[in-house]
């Protein structure tokens, strides 16, 4: 009797344990951000845009069964050249106020390698730009720094911190972005470099 | 007597003080041979984390676009001048020679 009640919770226990957890990438610190690189033969484009939410649920146990969903406000995408940024929002281009959002929605993790903290991974998932919507497979590397949070956020809340790092390239032609614009001054390769930090505070 | 700039000189001087001012204004902006900027990204590490935060701090970065303005201004002055009229003195002293 007592061993089949002690069995009973260590099970609960474990299985708490084991729970996936929820992480909020909505950054209070604002650090999260996405750089774009346009490299044309005739002119350079770089900027970034930093409005950044969704969630990710990751199992630290079960890397494999991660799934999630990220979110970029189009109306923060920057670039330096108050012009270019006009011209960047318009409806020409990214139609920010039509389009308002960015989303990214993983499907399945592939290739999954765990190698202590970190884990890396191709990511299959739904692109969605200007309404458009594709499937990509994207190289993500996560980074689990457990019990961190506190570190982070000046001990007002405790929990861990999933940094998830990527680089990929997209074509915005795929995406409908003024696919008629001259490639030699715009490109139509776009480099993305996600940068993010989620939470999960402990209850 | 000394006499006075001429409005053709003034205006000449006026082009090559815009012309030479503002290059020397893009050259001390750094030289920046892409395109004006409003704004320049200030990259902060996040110690706990490893990644870099990306803010914009308002600074005026005058790029190419601004030296061509420049010197169009400086070029719309400079041939604004020939709108006046030559110095009599002088007219009549080079039809002299």
């Amino acid at each position: 009797m007592v061993i089949s009640k002690t069995l009973g919770v260590l099970m609960v226990a474990g299985a708490a344990v084991a729970a996936p957890l929820e992480f909020d990438f909505k950054d209070p610190k604002g650090v999260n951000n996405v750089v774009f690189r346009l490299d044309a033969p005739l002119e350079s484009i770089s900027g970034s845009a930093t409005g950044i939410s969704g969630k990710v649920v990751f199992d630290p146990a079960n890397p494999a069964a991660t799934r999630g969903r990220l979110v970029v406000a189009a109306e923060t995408l920057h670039v330096p050249n108050p012009v270019m940024k006009q011209h960047l929002h318009s409806a020409q281009w990214m139609d920010v106020a039509k389009y308002p959002e960015i989303v990214f929605e993983s499907t399945r993790l592939e290739d999954v390698q765990v190698k202590g903290d970190e884990v890396t991974a191709r990511v299959r998932g739904l692109l969605t730009i200007r309404g458009v919507t594709r499937e990509v497979v994207v190289p993500v590397r996560l980074t689990y720094l457990k019990d961190k949070l506190g570190a982070r956020s000046n001990g007002q809340m405790q929990g861990d911190l999933p940094v998830i790092r990527s680089q990929f390239t997209i074509r915005r032609s795929d995406f409908g972005i003024n696919p008629a614009a001259p490639q030699d001054k715009v490109a139509d390769e776009i480099e993305l470099t996600f940068s993010l930090a989620g939470a999960a505070p402990r209850q | 007597m000394r006499r006075g700039l001429s409005w053709r000189n003034g205006l000449r001087l006026l082009a090559l003080a815009i012309a030479v001012g503002g290059a020397g204004f893009w050259w001390a902006g750094g030289a920046h041979w892409g395109w004006t900027k409003t704004s320049v990204p200030v990259r902060t590490l996040d110690e706990v984390t490893g990644l870099e935060a990306i803010t914009y701090r308002p600074q005026f970065v005058p790029g190419v676009d601004f030296l061509v303005a420049v010197w169009i201004t400086a070029g719309l002055v400079a041939g604004a001048s020939l709108l006046f009229r030559r110095d009599a003195r002088v007219a009549l002293k080079s039809e002299a020679n």
